[in-house]
């Protein structure tokens, strides 16, 4: 997904760092599942160590993904802002849903809005997405990769005020997330913009 | 000592966790059309899992097991929206929502054709 809107400004050490970011990418995959590998197996042991390796480096050869272009870098304190907001509402949507699902004779109202990323990248869509789900009270429905829009359910809507909410607070987690992981550019770009402009498609 | 403190903590985050699944449930029942749905199976039911993890980990206190719970919590929190998402995008394109229930829609300001989402 490196169309011609993507800003171009390492792009010629991209062909050297290329092979070498796969490498690297595919490297930290296989230590994933090796660590993967052996906590199902319980314990660490050379025989999983082994093990582990034969069957990541399987998994990782029969089963290719596409290439996720990972071009920032941790930052582990926005890590932290990150994970304690993610864990307080989680808990706070939770809480709410639960609510809303017992109380007596109430039918909840819905919406389906657009929301569009600022950083559309593959990555920071994919996170947003699936934090997204988990957190503000909405639901991930479809992911137009191309426009990095997401279309999300809103669940117990009171009118245009809440969708406004909803869309603002998607965008602050996709902000958390960038802060978190995105680059340098990327994380100037979320500064940047404001959350009202450029939400609507 | 630490170990009571534990074990009650871990009770306590067993009741919880089963209390929040039983909401997940009871939501799955009662909510009007498939999206409202897919919310009660997301968000009380991942953080009641959660929950129920903690209790486990709280009681068990070994290594191992804790290697084997932190790996179900991941995986429970990663593969959870996904699957939402798969049953949500399944029941929009086939009409299995309650247009009556929708403040707005702005998937279907789209227009068709415009775009698919490939894989993602």
């Amino acid at each position: 997904m490196t169309g011609p809107t993507e800003p171009a400004p390492d792009r010629p050490a991209v062909v050297g760092r290329g092979r070498l970011g796969r490498w690297r990418d595919q490297a930290v995959a296989l230590g994933w599942l090796v660590v993967v590998w052996s906590l199902l197996w319980g314990d660490i042991t050379w025989a999983n160590l082994v093990g582990g390796l034969l069957v990541g480096g399987a998994v990782l050869v029969f089963f290719p993904l596409p290439a996720v272009s990972f071009g920032g870098r941790l930052r582990p304190r926005a890590l932290l802002v990150f994970a304690g907001r993610f864990a307080v509402e989680l808990v706070s949507a939770s809480l709410h849903i639960a609510r809303i699902a017992v109380q007596p004779g109430y039918r909840p109202r819905g919406a389906i809005i657009a929301v569009r990323l600022r950083v559309p990248t593959d990555l920071i869509l994919a996170l947003t997405a699936e934090a997204v789900s988990l957190v503000p009270g909405t639901l991930i429905l479809e992911v137009d990769r191309d426009a990095g829009t997401l279309y999300l359910h809103v669940l117990d809507t009171h009118g245009p005020a809440d969708l406004d909410v909803a869309r603002d607070r998607t965008l602050v987690v996709e902000q958390r997330i960038v802060r978190a992981v995105g680059s340098t550019a990327e994380v100037r770009r979320v500064e940047t913009t404001s959350p009202q402009k450029g939400t609507r498609p | 000592m630490i170990a009571t403190i534990a074990d009650w903590l871990g009770a306590g985050s067993l009741v919880a966790g089963a209390l929040l699944s039983l909401a997940a449930g009871v939501g799955v029942l009662r909510f009007p059309d498939a999206l409202s749905r897919m919310h009660a199976a997301t968000k009380p039911q991942v953080l009641g899992v959660l929950l129920l993890l903690l209790g486990i980990a709280l009681r068990l206190r070994t290594p191992t097991d804790l290697g084997m719970i932190l790996l179900v919590a991941v995986f429970q929190l990663s593969t959870a929206p996904v699957a939402a998402q798969m049953i949500g995008r399944a029941a929009y394109r086939s009409g299995r929502l309650d247009r009556g229930l929708l403040d707005a829609d702005e998937l279907a300001e789209r227009g068709p054709g415009s775009g698919s989402a490939g894989p993602a």
